[in-house]
């Protein structure tokens, strides 16, 4: 710091000295209308980058076998037809059916489960919440693969195997990373509420659906979502307890599979990756707000 | 305060045991899920079990690992993801969303353009880039405008590695937002003090947005870590697609397409353990997996400090 404001101070009269008011003035604004169009020509550049992908994806959709292979950027002829044939050829609407039976099912549980934990280790005090709090981060840090052979020996012994219930009911146990977000979220709110609740006679159960629920609603609606989205894009799940089972597959699990199964269709392939995305980004534009709120209090408290 | 210390140890106990019954279903989830699955780990990892004979081999899991080529080749291939993926998704996260901070307008739509590619299945993104950098594909093309000689990336063993960084980058859009969110937290009024002290835009962003940004620095670099040693759907896919093979029941494929160069950690205990059911060596790799991802978080941890317990309030 000392170094900063011994040498601003030696350059200021100079600056001073050699330049009327005017000239001063006009410098910055000229360099300030560079400023402007150099980063938004980088964003616009950034964005084509971001898009591009997407763009690509959607004009092959509606091209035919012959010129998807071609690698042409605009389609000669639109075969809105293709999403038809995906329909035809491929099981999406089951894969659709289980996906969202996994997503639903497993955002409902786990939102069931972990919202008490979370109120718990936030507001109750007792020996060991630390500990509790460092055995959710240790959870929350491990590869799902460290324990994947145990695991998946528990749900063979079940005879669960082959289906979507190895995913979903631990569900039912709470999961960490949830767990640890809400807690984050519900540690901020001031004890004065819950305390003020307790005062009027309120049960705990009574001070958390009445009081706190409502006040965590963002912190809610994003864990929420963020499961949803985790359970709709899991593939290794699936792959692991669903995949000898093609009456239980997801959409990642048939999309996965649905080039080499539709013998290298390009075209085909992507009219169905097309489809697998929609829904997510229809979903995007219109809960933008929630979704943003949420990854910002997974960053900020981290 | 007072009051709390006045309050008797029944009184706490009384909460202890509400606690208890409070975050039951998460102990048992804890116990069933977590702790009984990670002593078994150890367990069958001396074991060769196939599903249905169980026999104690003392060392042979640990002993056959140190001559596995493939669990070498799939080290080198996650260590490679650690070391040059994540930094590079760390990095140009940190880039966007810095300069999302310096446009004056249009940031919103902007940063809604930036976010959209990570919320794209997994699955669905990466077909679409096999496609994209498919030898004949849109990109190729456009290469080859300028008299260049495009690779053939998801399909050569020296690109599909950068192949799936170009991909991972592309998904940055959570690790921007939570940089953007604490570029906007840096005090203004600490610029406007080293503008007037004289300090340029890089000695402002060393001595006054690096210091106040590196709790979350931390938090994506420990989480892209974290993410980079269980990396397995990308490459699994990529490879796959790449490759033209399905997943099919009873087809016998083995990752890492082409020449095991995209075959990850994560993928080849998968393949040992699912495929082969080779579970006691499976269970080995696991417990290396275990390890690599208790030092590195355990290193940044200790370096940042920032996971320190916000305490209550």
């Amino acid at each position: 710091m000392t170094t900063l404001t011994t040498s601003a101070a030696a350059a200021q009269p100079a600056g001073v000295a050699s330049r009327g008011p005017r000239p001063a003035a006009r410098v910055p604004r000229g360099r300030a209308i560079l400023y402007w169009i150099a980063t938004h020509a980088l964003a616009v550049a950034l964005s084509l980058m971001f898009v591009g992908p997407l763009v690509f994806v959607a004009l092959t959709a509606v091209m035919s076998n012959d010129q998807a292979l071609t690698g042409d950027l605009w389609p000669r002829t639109w075969n809105w037809s293709n999403f038809a044939d995906v329909f035809a050829r491929s099981q999406l609407l089951s894969w659709l059916g289980n996906t969202f039976l996994y997503a639903g099912l497993g955002t409902a549980f786990m939102l069931l489960s972990s919202i008490p934990v979370a109120y718990a280790m936030a507001r109750f005090r007792f020996r060991g919440r630390k500990l509790a709090f460092l055995a959710v981060i240790t959870m929350m840090m491990l590869p799902p693969q460290v324990v994947a052979v145990p695991v998946y020996l528990i749900w063979a012994r079940l005879d669960l195997t082959g289906t979507l219930w190895p995913l979903i009911l631990p569900m039912l146990f709470g999961d960490a990373f949830s767990i640890f977000l809400l807690r984050q979220f519900l540690v901020s709110i001031p004890r004065e509420y819950t305390e003020a609740a307790k005062v009027d006679g309120c049960s705990d159960f009574r001070t958390l659906v009445r009081v706190i629920l409502p006040m965590a609603r963002p912190a809610i609606a994003a864990v929420g979502l963020f499961q949803f989205f985790y359970c709709w894009n899991d593939y290794y799940g699936p792959l692991l307890y669903a995949h000898t089972n093609e009456a239980n597959w997801t959409l990642s699990l048939g999309l996965a599979s649905f080039r080499a199964l539709h013998s290298v269709q390009w075209n085909l392939t992507m009219a169905a990756t097309l489809l697998v995305m929609a829904p997510v980004i229809i979903v995007f534009f219109f809960a933008q707000k929630v979704f943003i709120e949420g990854v910002t209090l997974t960053g900020v408290k981290g | 305060m007072s009051t709390v210390h006045a309050a008797p140890p029944r009184w706490r106990r009384g909460e202890g045991l509400k606690a208890l019954l409070w975050m039951s279903p998460w102990l048992v989830g804890f116990a069933v899920f977590f702790a009984y699955p990670l002593a078994a780990t150890v367990y069958f990892s001396f074991y060769r079990y196939d599903l249905f004979t169980l026999e104690f081999i003392g060392l042979d899991n640990y002993r056959y690992f140190l001559v596995d080529d493939r669990a070498w080749a799939s080290i080198k291939n996650t260590l490679w993801l650690v070391v040059l993926m994540v930094p590079a998704q760390v990095l140009f996260g940190l880039g966007v969303a810095w300069l999302l901070t310096r446009l004056k307008s249009g940031v919103g739509f902007f940063r809604t353009v930036f976010y959209l590619p990570s919320l794209i299945p997994v699955v669905a993104g990466t077909v679409s880039f096999v496609f994209l950098l498919n030898p004949s594909g849109p990109l190729n093309q456009f290469i080859e405008l300028f008299g260049i000689a495009a690779p053939d990336w998801f399909g050569d063993k020296d690109w599909s590695k950068p192949s799936l960084t170009m991909l991972a980058m592309w998904g940055i859009g959570n690790t921007m937002m939570i940089f953007l969110a604490a570029l906007l937290d840096v005090p203004k009024h600490l610029y406007e003090a080293a503008a007037i002290d004289g300090a340029g835009a890089w000695r402002q962003f060393r001595s006054i947005t690096l210091p106040t940004i590196s709790p979350v620095l931390m938090f994506s670099t420990v989480t892209g870590v974290i993410y980079a040693l269980q990396y397995f759907t990308q490459a699994m896919i990529a490879s796959r697609v790449a490759a033209g093979v399905t997943d099919s029941p009873g087809s016998s494929f083995v990752p890492g397409y082409p020449e095991l160069s995209t075959l990850t950690l994560a993928q080849w205990l998968f393949h040992v353990g699912f495929r082969d059911f080779s579970m006691g060596y499976a269970c080995v790799l696991a417990l290396l997996l275990f390890a690599f991802s208790t030092v590195f978080t355990l290193i940044l941890l200790r370096r940042f400090r920032a996971f320190d317990e916000g305490g209550d309030r």
